[in-house]
């Protein structure tokens, strides 16, 4: 389950918007400008079943989104999605990763705080004697080019 | 029967008698005859590998994949603790202070290693850079790496950080690390071919107890670690899953 944002967990000016996740739930976002730069040398990484649900995470992981550990497993990986992503890219992600292809792209995430970091991420379906079991995306650090291109682009998706 | 072990081309110089050792002491524990064979570069390893020649390697993590998916192999064992990391290292006199303000035509030297290799391209994409627009300078060893740096023959080198660390301190004053991965999951592994698989559980065992007897501990400080740490299937094969995402 996704829980509606809270203001208390809030830092700075932010401004608030309905989102509905997973088909059908709507979660209450609140997200601010503040963005946090992708650390250097880290990779982020997080594992999913087959249905999106979180069932890993590493450190990095968890400093970059701001949840604890615990409130990221067992969460849809929408956990993370902000407002300004447009739905295409992960119709897109998961069209790919569901063929048994690797997905490359850069996405904007939101944090707990209502802040938001850019990733360069890959996911891939983790095979195993033949199955999907699941899905590993890992992120690296995007250039500043690439993310501009992005900010102007993702707007015209929608 | 005879068996073939094997060691991934980027082991330390230091350390080549400490393999010569440890194949000795494993044939005496297993009562089999193993031959260790050493390849001068990753291309002929692998041709041995493509042969079927090889029954136990202690592998660079970039050829796991190959060898689980298309050799069968299955991993034994790892040093405790140890994993892989990679350095972007310019000399002290470079103005850079971030990976991000190096240009295209950037002239980057490396070794053959081919994990650091890919875990430095990697730290360079910040920059935009990739293998289409570097200019490659490719070295035998790390200290070569370091040299070209020095005479500025190269902007930039990528190091195992291991290998970075071990370098003089002279020849450190004179460079300026400006990142250092931190990916912890990235590792060498020591893995069994398919010809060799009813052993693994003997083998795994005889290699966990080796730091617990005089002898074993002395064979193992040859290696440059203290004990080995069981890598199991799911450990590798999200090694391997890993590697694939960065391998693009
Ligand atoms: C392995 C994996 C990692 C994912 N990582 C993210 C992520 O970091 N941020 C994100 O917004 N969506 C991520 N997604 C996509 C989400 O599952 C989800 O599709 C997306 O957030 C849009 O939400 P919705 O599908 O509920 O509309 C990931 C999916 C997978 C399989």
């Amino acid at each position: 389950m996704i829980a509606d944002m809270k203001v208390e967990d809030i830092v700075g000016d932010y401004q608030e918007v309905s989102l509905q996740l997973y088909g059908s739930i709507t979660r209450k976002i609140l997200y601010t400008q503040i963005e946090t730069s992708y650390p250097d040398g880290k990779l982020i990484v997080s594992t999913t079943d087959p249905a999106g649900i979180i069932t890993h995470v590493n450190r990095s992981f968890v400093e970059m989104s701001g949840y604890r550990e615990d409130e990221l497993l067992g969460a849809p990986h929408s956990i993370l999605r902000h407002p300004d992503m447009p739905p295409v890219a992960f119709k897109d992600l998961w069209d790919t990763v569901q063929r048994g292809e690797k997905w490359q792209g850069f996405v904007k995430n939101l944090r707990k705080d209502g802040g938001f970091y850019w990733v360069k991420a890959t996911v891939i379906p983790n095979v195993r004697a033949g199955k999907v079991v699941g899905f590993t995306s890992v992120r690296r650090k995007p250039s500043r080019t690439k993310v501009d291109e992005c900010s102007k682009l993702y707007p015209t998706l929608f | 029967m005879s068996f073939q072990f094997t060691v991934s081309p980027d082991f330390t110089p230091d350390h080549l008698s400490g393999w010569y050792i440890f194949n000795t002491w494993l044939q005496k524990q297993t009562g089999l005859a193993i031959h260790l064979e050493m390849y001068n570069d990753f291309h002929s390893q692998r041709s041995a590998i493509q042969a079927n020649h090889v029954d136990l390697i202690y592998a660079n993590p970039f050829d796991a994949a190959m060898l689980v998916r298309e050799r069968g192999f299955l991993p034994l064992v790892k040093a405790e603790g140890a994993s892989d990391e990679a350095l972007i290292v310019v000399n002290a006199a470079n103005p850079v202070i971030d990976v991000a303000e190096l240009q295209s035509g950037t002239r980057v030297a490396f070794t053959e290693d081919p994990d650091v290799r890919l875990m430095g391209m990697i730290m360079l994409e910040p920059a935009d850079l990739d293998n289409g627009n570097i200019v490659p300078i490719s070295a035998d060893n790390y200290v070569l790496v370091a040299k070209q740096l020095l005479k500025n023959q190269a902007d930039v080198g990528i190091f195992l950080a291991e290998a970075y660390d071990d370098l003089s301190a002279m020849i450190k004053s004179q460079l300026k690390v400006l990142v250092r991965s931190q990916i912890s999951v990235i590792h060498h592994a020591l893995m069994i071919g398919p010809k060799l698989q009813d052993q693994r559980e003997d083998i795994q065992n005889l290699l966990m107890s080796m730091s617990a007897d005089e002898k074993g501990q002395g064979v193992l400080k040859n290696l440059g670690f203290s004990s080995w740490q069981i890598v199991d299937d799911e450990e590798m094969e999200f090694m391997i899953d890993l590697m694939d995402t960065l391998n693009t």
